[in-house]
C-alpha cells in the first residue's frame, strides 16, 4: 500500500506513468466514469481548503465513486481531543482512501503510519502540499509539451511560498530547466535552495523586478505578495505594484508563454489578463481535478 | 587522587566534556540496567583541563552506544575484555534517533500529539544535521544542548 507524503515519493517514471494516465483521464473521462464504483474516499480536513476539497471530491465523483468526510477540525472528533492516529484508524473503517489536510506538519505521515488505506497529504501546514505540486507539473507537461528545458520564472513570496519550494525541488529532477527567482529582497528564495541549485550546477537568477526578465521566460509562476510579511508599510507600497501582473507587462512577454498560479489570486493578476490565451491558471485548476483522479486511481491499484 | 577499580567487561567512556556524564548516564538508559556503573565527575585531565568519566561493567554485546555521536563525538569509547582495553569504538551518527532530540517546531504534530516519539532523521552526516521526520525541522548536532 502507498500513501503520497511528498511530490518526491514518486519517481520520474512514476510520475510519468500518472501523468499519461491524467492525460488519458481528460481526454476519454467517459471511459474512467465507473472506475471507482463502490470505492469511498474520506477528506479528512481539520482545516478550511475549499478548493483543495472539493477538487478530491471532484475527482472521486467523476470516478464514480463516493465521498464523506468533515470540513474543519470542530466538526470532526479531533475537537474532543481524538489523536490523528485514532481517527485514520476508524476512517479505514470507513473508506478506501483517505485525502487529509492538517495545520500541523506531518500530521498526514503521522495517519499513514497507522492507517489501513492509502492516505494522500492534501497540505499539512507551511510544510508540503504534493497534490498541488503534481498539479503544477501535469499543467507544464501538459500545454508546454514538455518538464525539463524551459526557463521559468517565479514570481512573489519566494520566502515563505510552499507551493514555490515544492515545485523548485520537484523540477530540478528534470533536465535544462532555468530559474529566475523574481522577489523583493526581504522575499528573496531561501539561501537553502540556491545553495543547492548552485550544488547541483543548476542555472538561477535573482531580479527585483518582473520586467526585469519577461521576454526570456517560458513560464510564469505567479505567487501573492502578502502585505503582512513585510516590516513596514512604505516597502510594501514602494514594492508591490513589481509583483503585479497587467496587460502591460504581459506584452513583453513571449507568444507561447504561460502564466500559472496556485490561486487563490488576489491581485497580484489583474483581471484583463484573464482573457489572455497565456493566462493557463483557471486551466491549472482543471488539471488538479485530472491528476487527483489519476492519483486516486493508481493508490487504489485500479489503473 | 579517587581510586575506582577497574572492570572485567564494558564500557570506558573516557573524555566526556565535564558535566555531561549523567545527561549520557540517561540517555545510554543506564538507569534501567542492572550492572555497575562509575560516574566519575570532574577528573583532571591534560587535555581538557577537566571532564568526566563512565565505567560501565556489562556485556559489550548489549548497549548500544551510537548515540554518543550525536551527543558528543569526542568521547573515547574503550572496550574492556578481561580487563584490558581490546578495542577503541569509532562513533558513528546513527540514521535515525528516538526522542533525544525534541522538535522545537511549533507547527509540528509532536507540538500537540504528545505520545508520538521525537524521530529524527540523518539528512547531512558531513555537517551533522537532523531533521525531524514529521516536519523536517533541522536540528543542528552542535546547536542543541545535552
Amino acid at each position: 500500500m502507498r500513501h503520497l507524503m511528498n511530490p518526491l515519493d514518486f519517481t520520474v517514471e512514476e510520475l510519468e506513468k500518472l501523468f499519461d494516465l491524467a492525460n488519458d483521464i481528460e481526454a476519454n473521462p467517459a471511459k474512467y466514469a465507473h472506475a471507482c464504483e463502490g470505492k469511498k474516499l474520506a477528506t479528512c480536513f481539520y482545516e478550511p481548503s475549499t478548493r483543495t476539497r472539493l477538487s478530491f471530491e471532484a475527482a472521486m465523483l467523476n470516478l464514480g465513486g463516493q465521498v464523506l468526510g468533515f470540513s474543519d477540525a470542530s466538526s470532526s472528533s479531533a475537537a474532543k481531543g481524538e489523536s490523528v492516529s485514532d481517527t485514520i484508524r476508524i476512517v479505514s473503517c470507513y473508506a478506501d482512501i483517505c485525502a487529509m489536510r492538517h495545520p500541523k506538519e506531518g500530521a498526514p505521515m503521522v495517519a499513514a503510519s497507522r492507517s489501513g488505506i492509502p492516505v494522500i497529504n492534501a497540505g499539512d501546514g507551511g510544510h508540503q502540499h504534493p497534490t498541488q505540486t503534481l498539479t503544477d507539473l501535469l499543467t507544464i507537461r501538459s500545454l508546454k509539451g514538455r518538464l525539463g528545458d524551459f526557463t521559468i520564472g517565479l514570481c512573489g513570496d519566494l520566502k515563505f511560498g510552499r507551493t514555490v519550494h515544492s515545485l523548485i525541488n520537484a523540477l530540478i529532477r528534470y533536465p535544462d530547466i532555468r530559474f529566475i527567482f523574481i522577489s523583493p529582497p526581504e522575499l528573496k528564495v531561501p539561501d537553502y535552495i540556491t545553495d543547492m541549485l548552485t550544488e547541483r550546477n543548476i542555472a538561477y537568477e535573482e531580479v527585483i523586478r518582473l520586467e526585469d526578465c519577461m521576454p526570456n521566460l517560458d513560464l510564469l509562476y505567479m505567487t501573492r505578495v502578502q502585505k503582512e510579511r513585510f516590516f513596514n508599510e512604505e516597502d510594501y507600497v514602494r514594492l508591490k505594484d513589481f509583483y503585479i501582473l497587467d496587460k502591460n507587462k504581459l506584452s513583453a512577454a513571449m507568444d507561447d508563454m504561460l502564466v500559472l498560479h496556485p490561486l487563490p489570486r488576489v491581485n497580484e493578476i489583474s483581471v484583463e489578463v484573464d482573457d489572455d490565451p497565456r493566462a493557463v491558471y483557471f486551466k491549472q485548476a482543471q488539471y488538479g481535478v485530472y491528476v487527483r483522479m489519476a492519483l486516486i486511481l493508481t493508490l487504489l491499484e485500479l489503473a | 587522587m579517587l581510586n575506582v577499580g577497574k572492570i572485567e567487561e564494558g564500557f570506558v567512556l573516557d573524555h566526556i566534556e565535564a558535566g555531561k556524564s549523567l545527561s549520557i548516564y540517561h540517555h545510554l538508559k543506564l538507569d534501567k540496567l542492572d550492572c555497575t556503573v562509575a560516574i566519575i565527575k570532574n577528573a583532571r585531565s591534560n587535555k581538557m583541563g577537566k571532564k568526566d568519566i563512565l565505567k560501565v561493567e556489562c556485556d559489550i554485546n548489549t548497549l548500544n552506544l551510537d548515540i554518543l555521536a550525536v551527543i558528543d563525538h569526542n568521547i573515547t569509547v574503550n572496550v574492556i575484555k578481561d580487563g584490558e582495553i581490546v578495542d577503541k569504538k569509532e562513533l558513528v551518527l546513527p540514521q535515525e534517533i528516538h526522542n533525544v532530540i525534541k522538535c522545537k517546531n511549533p507547527r509540528c504534530i509532536t507540538s500537540i500529539e504528545q505520545e508520538l516519539p521525537h524521530i529524527f532523521v540523518l539528512a547531512d552526516e558531513e555537517k551533522e544535521i537532523y531533521r525531524c521526520k514529521y516536519c523536517e525541522e533541522k536540528a543542528s548536532r552542535s546547536a542543541t544542548q545535552w
